[in-house]
């Protein structure tokens, strides 16, 4: 059954197709996932209190229903140092279409990961964990299970990664909490589980590793459309693109 | 549904002989049904008449015996008739050979079979495909005997998709010395599928290894599958093909473009323990150190040979495909090496691979073999037998395999296939030790082992 917060998030999302980054962390915590402190500010005295609160640097980051990739459209600003950089910050974000609010969030540092879930046709929810950041697709370093996931699920996907290094620790770098690292990504297949039939895609990148906890630093939440849930034609099979499948699974070496 | 009459027949109806084609496949069918196997068969069309001597039957019903298996071969259109009539005569059950059903786009023809077996829970293998092969029981194949290789009695069940890819796999079985205990070729896979025929197999007391050629599963077929396989005590090897993507549309996500159908197929049959095979020419291997070692190994490997080459290619094959040649403790050399003939105790290396040179004798095999076994860094070992050695004789394969049975490590040997050396690896078969007809090959053998569990 799921959670009556998380269904209200999502009829809410329903109309855009997918879920506002404020919301989407709001529906990953109530499943047991960690996210950074965060305020959606619709109001500049608001972001500046919150940062007050938590202590600079903070991210701020842009809230519309019209703008999917933030980046894109200059709507993310890290590494925010001082009231002014933050107010200015602010100003900048409110020109952007469907400006709805600016997501005030603490400054977190770690391991870059990827994790996300996608319906696939033949085996239903998949997750999928992997070496995050902007690079993603570049080094396309990733594990794939069918949900929902064990904790021995967790382990091996890690093994199987060409940079779990990153994440078991190496020269000198302190290892991802692994009891965290496994709580987040077994939290995240029952959601995922729980969502059947209501997403196509999530993606949460960049999940923050650190010695202490796994933190969902951006969330995406895209949901099936109205029309393909109702004809339940299709399970939203994305078609791959050209160079996918140049990665599949590798067993431990 | 009873798959018995589909699969262990006493009685078979060829349903669409011709009375002027003798090249007609239902033809090719009853011929063999009739010359070369246990089942009494009984030929039908509606015209009648006498074939070979035997009378023709207009109808199934008409037939005086009652029919365990009906090979359907008449046009598509008249198939869903045809059904009607077995089920109401109480036939067992049929594999639908003709072709013309959804692989053409007759979908609604395709459903009615569907409809009427689930109505009367009548099991049918097709339509579009060859049928069922079961060694000395049934052959459905509408390919002349003497065009086909067929396997001897064994234990490795082949289930594909595409008769063709099934027939060549035959081929390759039966080159190997690989024995079969029953190939379903399920074409358009219309009623019997896959997880099906695991199902049964999971239970046929003939079958060791459970073996797959797929193309894809409908919608969510492929979820149901793995938690099936995952439950079945026999390893389950897959073939897959289509594996390169179709479309090129962008995908909206990193998730959605990362986990592209392939990956997510390869990567969840790992993890439920499947094996997947990564081309056809690996199949046989997989399946032969299966039936012979069900248990999955951690992969390490221990490798015994007589020439160093051999030693070197073969630690960079485990290399590639990922096990691990421990190199061996002082001790354990040294254990192996008081065993061993004084003329190459100090010419033999002995760290892993243990090379015995090509002085070596039996029983300097045969010890150091024992030694690898009797090591804990090693749980299965590769023996690369160079049966050209001049101190190697004819009775080594069948002394080394008893070395399975007291120690209990998994062992695989290559052995140059050559009719000359048919007495050293029938040695090891004859004693359920598998024998690889290439360096690659023992390695494949291995690597199936430590793929046969969940990753």
């Amino acid at each position: 059954m799921l959670d009556p917060a998380i269904e209200s998030i999502l009829s809410e999302a329903e109309n855009a197709g997918w879920v506002l980054e404020p919301e989407a962390k709001r529906l990953l915590k109530l499943a047991g996932l960690s996210t950074p402190r965060y305020v959606w500010a619709r109001e500049k005295a608001d972001a500046l209190s919150f940062a007050r609160q938590v202590g600079y640097p903070v991210v701020a980051k842009v809230v519309s229903p019209r703008v999917v990739h933030k980046t894109e459209v200059g709507g993310v600003a890290v590494g925010i140092r001082d009231e002014s950089s933050l107010e200015a910050a602010f100003d900048r974000f409110a020109r952007i279409d469907g400006f709805a609010g600016v997501l005030v969030e603490e400054s977190l540092g770690g391991v870059e990961l990827i994790v996300g879930a996608k319906m696939d046709y033949q085996f239903g929810p998949v997750v999928l964990l992997g070496i995050g950041g902007t690079a993603v697709e570049i080094y396309k370093d990733v594990s794939v299970r069918m949900a929902p996931l064990e904790a021995r699920d967790v382990r091996s996907m890690v093994t199987c990664l060409i940079g779990r290094r990153l994440i078991l620790g190496h020269r000198g770098s302190p290892a991802v909490n692994p009891e965290r690292l496994v709580a987040m990504m077994v939290n995240f297949s029952k959601l995922v589980m729980q969502l059947e039939g209501r997403f196509t895609s999530i993606d949460l990148n960049p999940v923050f590793g650190t010695p202490q906890d796994c933190v969902v630093a951006d969330a995406r939440i895209m949901l099936r459309e109205e029309a393909a849930a109702a004809e339940d034609t299709s399970c939203a099979d994305e078609k791959p693109s050209p160079l996918e499948d140049s990665h599949v699974c590798r067993r431990p070496l | 549904m009873n798959f018995k009459p589909l699969f262990e027949p006493k009685t078979v109806a060829v349903i669409g002989v011709s009375l002027s084609n003798r090249r007609h496949p239902a033809n090719v069918i009853y011929n063999k049904a009739l010359h070369r196997y246990p089942a009494t068969v009984y030929p039908v069309n509606p015209r009648g008449g006498v074939l070979q001597g035997n009378p023709v039957f207009r109808d199934v019903s008409e037939i005086p015996d009652k029919i365990d298996l009906a090979v359907i071969a008449v046009r598509a259109d008249l198939v869903p008739d045809v059904m009607a009539a077995c089920i109401r005569a109480g036939v067992g059950g049929a594999t639908v050979i003709s072709g013309g059903f959804a692989e053409v786009g007759r979908t609604d023809l395709q459903q009615q079979l569907v409809d009427l077996a689930r109505e009367a829970d009548f099991p049918f293998v097709g339509p579009n495909c060859l049928g069922i092969y079961a060694p000395n029981v049934v052959d459905t194949f509408f390919l002349p005997a003497e065009r086909l290789v067929r396997p001897e009695p064994g234990n490795v069940a082949f289930v594909s998709q595409s008769g063709g890819v099934l027939v060549d796999q035959m081929v390759i079985f039966a080159g190997e010395g690989v024995g079969v205990s029953l190939a379903v070729s399920i074409g358009n896979k219309a009623l019997i599928r896959e997880i099906d025929l695991l199902n049964y197999l999971a239970n046929d007391p003939k079958t060791r290894v459970i073996a797959f050629y797929i193309e894809g599963f409908s919608r969510g077929e492929g979820r149901a599958f793995v938690q099936a396989a995952s439950r079945c005590p026999k390893p389950v090897v897959v073939l897959k093909s289509g594996k390169s993507p179709g479309g090129q549309r962008a995908a909206s996500s990193h998730t959605a473009s990362m986990a592209g159908d392939y990956t997510v197929f390869s990567s969840v049959l790992a993890q439920h323990g499947v094996v997947e095979v990564i081309n056809e020419y690996r199949l046989v291997s997989y399946c032969e150190a299966l039936s012979c070692y069900p248990d999955a190994i951690q992969g390490r490997v221990g490798i015994l040979t007589g020439s160093g080459g051999h030693g070197v290619l073969s630690v960079d094959i485990c290399a590639a495909v990922g096990l691990e040649v421990p190199e061996l403790t002082e001790a354990e050399q040294a254990r192996i090496r008081e065993r061993l003939h004084p003329n190459i105790q100090g010419i033999a290396s002995l760290k892993n691979p243990v090379d015995v040179t090509g002085s070596a004798v039996d029983d300097d095999f045969y010890e150091a073999a024992l030694g690898l076994c009797q090591s804990d860094q090693i749980d299965c070992v590769i023996i690369l037998l160079l049966p050209y050695s001049p101190g190697i004789s004819g009775d080594l394969g069948a002394r080394i395999s008893q070395l399975y049975r007291h120690q209990g490590k998994p062992l695989v040997a290559y052995v140059p296939a050559s009719e000359r050396y048919r007495i050293l690896i029938e040695g090891f078969e004859l004693n359920g030790i598998p024998v690889a007809a290439s360096i690659e090959r023992a390695i494949y053998m291995a690597d199936a082992m430590r793929r046969c569990q969940p990753c």
